[in-house]
């Protein structure tokens, strides 16, 4: 019997938007069965539009800056948009994968992607704002699976 | 050695070698052989643990230091 893998991705930016779709495709392929439950701001994630993914370096003294500088002054306006401009050409040039590909990936090898209903109508998100294919679902869909699942992981 | 199929993953990072190799597999039939020529070198250690879970053989696995950036290059037998 294949193995199953259960995520929660509960984080939406640019950067925390890749562990979960990497273990997902990944154990894909190992022929593992795959469900990811998107909670909270990893809804953003199954958004058809990927292009809102931002990556902040505020509060995140771990990433590398091609200037040093104190933290505090990545609160100035558009350091944001620059450093996910930066993010977005370095994967190009190291060739990571887009998150956009990554997905895509997960779709077509049948992983199982649910959006939590709760949080759904808590943000006001309409379905229409998602990708196809998705399933919406609470708490107790995630454990019918997580509960036989060989791997669980949070993110 | 002979192989019914290449695939290029040079300049591709983690997981998309792998990725792509699944791919590659589906396309051929049972017990063909696939070629895989990869740059990342965290492919070597992914293509071993791949073919372990997956029962697909590991032919073999060789580098080339004469490319621009060094290459990997696996052969791969699909699991009948």
């Amino acid at each position: 019997m294949a193995k199953k893998l259960a995520l929660i991705a509960s984080k939406g930016t640019l950067d925390w938007a890749y562990p979960p779709f990497i273990l997902a495709s990944t154990a894909a392929a190992l022929d593992y069965e795959v469900q990811i439950f998107f909670t909270f701001y990893g809804l953003t994630l199954l958004k058809k539009d990927l292009g809102e993914l931002k990556v902040s370096p505020l509060g995140n003294p771990a990433m590398p800056m091609p200037v040093p500088m104190p933290n505090l002054m990545q609160m100035i306006p558009g350091m944001e948009s620059m450093a996910t401009m930066m993010m977005r050409q370095k994967i190009a040039d190291k060739g990571v994968a887009s998150i956009d590909e990554l997905r895509s990936i997960c779709l077509e090898s049948g992983v199982k992607l649910i959006a939590c209903q709760m949080t759904v109508d808590l943000f006001d998100f309409k379905a229409d704002n998602f990708i196809e294919g998705i399933e919406f679902g609470g708490a107790a869909t995630f454990f019918e699976f997580a509960g036989e699942s060989d791997v669980n992981l949070f993110i | 050695m002979d192989f019914n199929k290449e695939l290029d993953a040079r300049g591709l990072n983690c997981p998309l070698p792998i990725l792509r190799c699944k791919k590659g597999l589906a396309e051929i039939q049972n017990g063909q052989i696939l070629k895989v020529v990869a740059t990342d070198p965290g492919s070597v250690k992914d293509f071993q643990a791949f073919c372990k879970q997956t029962g697909h053989e590991l032919l073999s696995l060789e580098e080339n230091d004469n490319a621009e950036k060094k290459e990997f290059i696996f052969h791969i037998k699909k699991r009948t």
